[in-house]
């Protein structure tokens, strides 16, 4: 306060020499006054960048000495990174086991259709009475055969849906993999925003340009992708409106 | 009839296989990019082309305009089915040449009605 108060009193006696010089018509004497003012004023703008610089250089000094941001870059990141990777490999096995007990059970009931119409035909004759002894003894025969290999279709098919029941449990281990991910994301934006505050950026978001040469993948709720169908219906309708 | 399936992803291909293998065509073959795919379809008398868009290498956008581009199999019948879903790509798609358009995820059904569309529309 002293400080500034000897600063408004130089600043007076100077404007009132100004005054005078002026009036006495000593053009040369007021110049440097002016001069003199115009000093004053650049010493406190000196003053306000050099403490700027000093705060900017501390923050950022603070921001990177924070543990934290180290040990995202070196642990977290590349730990999400293996992590991911290890969810893309849980689903890829997941799908692999359903789609081998799919492809192993289908041929099976295929099979027990297949039979099973056969033996129809062969038991309405039966009942219409216009099967001979020795068709019945070999209708028998091979319902006897059928039940048998429906019952080790039925062991097999048991198994197979019980494959396909196991091979879900990546939901819950993926889940909660990804929910760590999503945790690590959050605290780098956390990091990120501290950071562009810093450096004293606007957090304006230019509006985001879709490029159309980058490939989105598939749509994802709540997620701004550009100009997507929604729907196989869309894509019909574009299409038919196309020509196709 | 012989359709070469392309997919990046091998559970993707073995599932749109089982679907084609259920609505009886049974003679399919694999291939994981386009890169891969275009030499089959030079030598292998294919009938039919299934494809992905987004896959390493060659994708399936480039996949067709290389096919579309081959005066010998300029007239193959190619359905895409992908996740891609931006009007601007579907357009792409239809200007490239392509006979048939399936997002996924999709179902049985519309795997079927589109594939039956193309043929008839190859055919009459």
């Amino acid at each position: 306060m002293q400080e500034q108060t000897e600063t408004d009193q130089i600043r007076l006696e100077l404007a009132r020499a100004l005054v005078a010089h002026l009036e006495a018509g000593k053009n040369e004497d007021a110049d440097r006054v002016i001069g003199e003012l115009a000093e004053i004023k650049e010493n406190e703008l000196f003053t306000e960048v050099g403490r700027l610089t000093r705060e900017l250089h501390e923050a950022i000094n603070g921001f990177l000495l924070d543990s934290r941001v180290s040990e995202m870059t070196q642990v977290d990141i590349p730990d999400a990174k293996e992590r991911l990777n290890y969810v893309i490999s849980m689903t890829e096995q997941s799908a692999d086991r359903t789609l081998t007990a799919v492809e192993e059970s289908l041929p099976m009931v295929e099979a027990l259709d297949k039979q099973a119409g056969e033996l129809l035909a062969e038991w309405d004759k039966f009942r219409s009475r216009l099967l001979s002894k020795d068709d019945f003894r070999g209708l028998s025969d091979e319902l006897a055969a059928f039940l048998q290999q429906t019952q080790r279709h039925s062991n097999s098919l048991h198994e197979n849906l019980s494959n396909v029941l196991m091979a879900q449990d990546f939901q819950d281990l993926t889940g909660q993999i990804i929910r760590k991910v999503i945790d690590l994301v959050h605290d780098v934006e956390e990091k990120l925003v501290k950071l562009v505050r810093i450096t004293g950026g606007k957090l304006e978001v230019s509006n985001k340009i879709s490029d159309p040469a980058v490939l989105e993948g598939p749509v994802v709720p709540g997620i701004e992708q550009g100009d997507v169908v929604t729907s196989q219906d869309d894509v019909d309708d574009l299409l038919s409106s196309l020509g196709f | 009839m012989k359709i070469l399936i392309v997919d990046d992803f091998s559970t993707m291909r073995r599932i749109i296989k089982n679907l084609l293998r259920d609505l009886g065509f049974t003679n399919t073959q694999e291939a994981d990019d386009g890169t891969t795919a275009l030499p089959m379809l030079q030598t292998g008398n294919f009938d039919f082309l299934v494809s992905d868009w987004n896959m390493p290498g060659m994708t399936g956008i480039d996949l067709l305009r290389a096919v579309r581009a081959d005066a010998k199999l300029a007239g193959l019948p190619v359905l895409m089915v992908t996740a891609e879903s931006k009007r601007e790509q579907i357009i792409e798609a239809a200007q490239a040449g392509v006979n048939g358009y399936v997002v996924k995820p999709f179902t049985a059904g519309t795997l079927e009605e589109k594939i039956s569309k193309i043929f008839e529309r190859v055919e009459g």
